[in-house]
């Protein structure tokens, strides 16, 4: 459990003059969940995005222990290929990357595909799906990658209440496999359940880093205080 | 209406025909061609060719189909390069065509997120994977109302060809005219060969059109 997959060192990112990261420090450890919240505009999504090599950055360094290591990326707006049937998104990248022959990627991907429950679904098209299906049709597809960690970025803010459930209950089982997750997330009960860490991020730097029960019951700093009673609502009778 | 006059010519309207289908197709193809590579550069933005595609399709959407023939038939042969009229006529509607078809396609690249670049590089794809799988099957289906109206604009283009002396459906027309002062016959062929090679292409366009915002993706 403690050996670090992923490691950040003073990362400073700037966009238009604006400093956006601020000196992120971050070790990841194999197999740790942790969930970064903030107020939007704090840096969390760039964060990711930078992790994952879709921004630039100016200082520090992002290193992956294993040089190899695939990193998995889900986006808030699933970003399923329109013209491609369910499968057909599932095993364009094990094809065209891995090389891995057609039936043997279709058959990975229909056994994937029923774990999240959406085996039927394999031939219909994304605009055919719900968005929580779309949201796990986009987590499988980036699973079948075998991704040594998995970013997460907003994946339920799109989505209407009731589909939150069933894209969220995926996540908590890759948790149980032990998979390694950056989550960045407004869902703080999900967070509070699925967290080993939790980051509090505002102004581009790690304000408060702590463990889910203490962050949600008793924040060691203000920001983080006044950040989770925006969540909060006292009874006006 | 002499029936006869048409019986008797008509064929020669089915060579002519032939050939002009032939000078279109021919054109077109290499039109969507020259369309793709220059829609690609210009929305890499490729340094350099970027300047030189703009130039390109400024030049060509902003000068007549039959100015551009007169320079490819009579000017090129000044400077050593001699083309036989069918070749000039299918280098032609490749000129003109290939800046319709390049914006057309461009645009559909264009309207494609930038975010599904992203997703398709996040799953390990590669630059042209991307570019190839994801972009551009994506872009085309939006581009396909404009590229057929090019091929349809490209195929009515085809009718200054006669200038150049292509014996064309056109330059046949005129030539029955001059000949023997048969308009009426002569120009009812004319519409009638045109109608049957348009026809079929309009028919066909709307079709695949339909299919296409069928496929249509929405999200």
């Amino acid at each position: 459990m403690s050996d670090v997959v992923l490691s950040i060192k003073d990362l400073h990112k700037s966009f238009d003059g604006n400093l956006i990261l601020d000196g992120i420090n971050l070790d990841v450890k194999q197999g740790e969940v942790i969930v970064i919240v903030g107020p939007s505009g704090c840096g969390k999504s760039t964060l990711l995005r930078t992790i994952k090599g879709l921004e630039t950055y100016e200082i520090g360094s992002i290193s992956t222990t294993d040089p190899k290591a695939q990193v998995g990326m889900v986006f808030q707006n699933y970003e399923l290929f329109p013209h491609l049937k369910v499968i057909d998104n599932i095993i364009l990248a094990p094809m065209k990357v891995n090389g891995t022959p057609k039936s043997e990627a279709k058959e990975k991907a229909l056994e994937f595909l029923d774990r999240v429950g959406l085996k039927d679904k394999a031939n219909s098209y994304p605009r055919q799906l719900s968005g929580g299906q779309k949201q796990r049709v986009a987590i499988v597809r980036a699973l079948i990658m075998n991704p040594e960690i998995m970013l997460f970025d907003e994946v339920t803010a799109a989505l209407d209440p009731e589909m939150v459930r069933e894209v969220l209950d995926v996540m908590l089982g890759l948790a149980k496999q032990g998979k390694t997750m950056l989550i960045v997330t407004h869902e703080m009960q999900f967070a509070k359940a699925i967290a080993d860490r939790v980051l509090f991020l505002d102004g581009g730097k790690i304000v408060e880093e702590n463990t889910p029960d203490e962050f949600f019951t008793k924040p060691k700093t203000k920001r983080a205080k006044k950040f989770l009673n925006v969540f909060e609502f006292d009874a006006i009778r | 209406m002499n029936w006869e006059f048409i019986h008797k010519y008509w064929p020669l309207y089915e060579k002519a025909a032939i050939l002009t289908v032939r000078i279109g197709l021919l054109g077109i193809l290499a039109a969507a061609l020259i369309g793709v590579i220059a829609a690609f550069i210009r929305y890499r933005k490729i340094p350099v060719l970027n300047k030189i595609v703009a130039f390109y399709i400024e030049i060509s959407r902003n000068t007549p189909l039959l100015v551009q023939l007169f320079f490819i038939y009579y000017g090129l042969p000044k400077v050593g390069i001699k083309l036989d009229a069918e070749v000039c006529g299918i280098v032609g509607l490749a000129f003109l065509g290939g800046s319709y078809m390049a914006e057309s396609i461009r645009s559909g690249l264009e309207s494609v997120d930038k975010i599904q670049h992203e997703s398709a590089i996040s799953l390990g794809l590669s630059n042209r994977q991307a570019f190839t799988y994801v972009i551009f099957p994506q872009a085309i289906s939006t581009s396909i109302p404009g590229i057929i109206a090019n091929v349809i604009f490209l195929l009515k283009e085809t009718s200054v060809f006669s200038a150049i002396s292509v014996m064309d459906l056109m330059f046949t027309a005129k030539d029955l005219i001059g000949l023997y002062y048969r308009t009426t016959e002569s120009l009812f062929m004319l519409v009638v060969f045109y109608l049957m090679i348009l026809l079929p292409v309009c028919i066909l366009g709307s079709i695949v059109e339909r299919r296409v915002r069928y496929a249509g993706f929405g999200t």
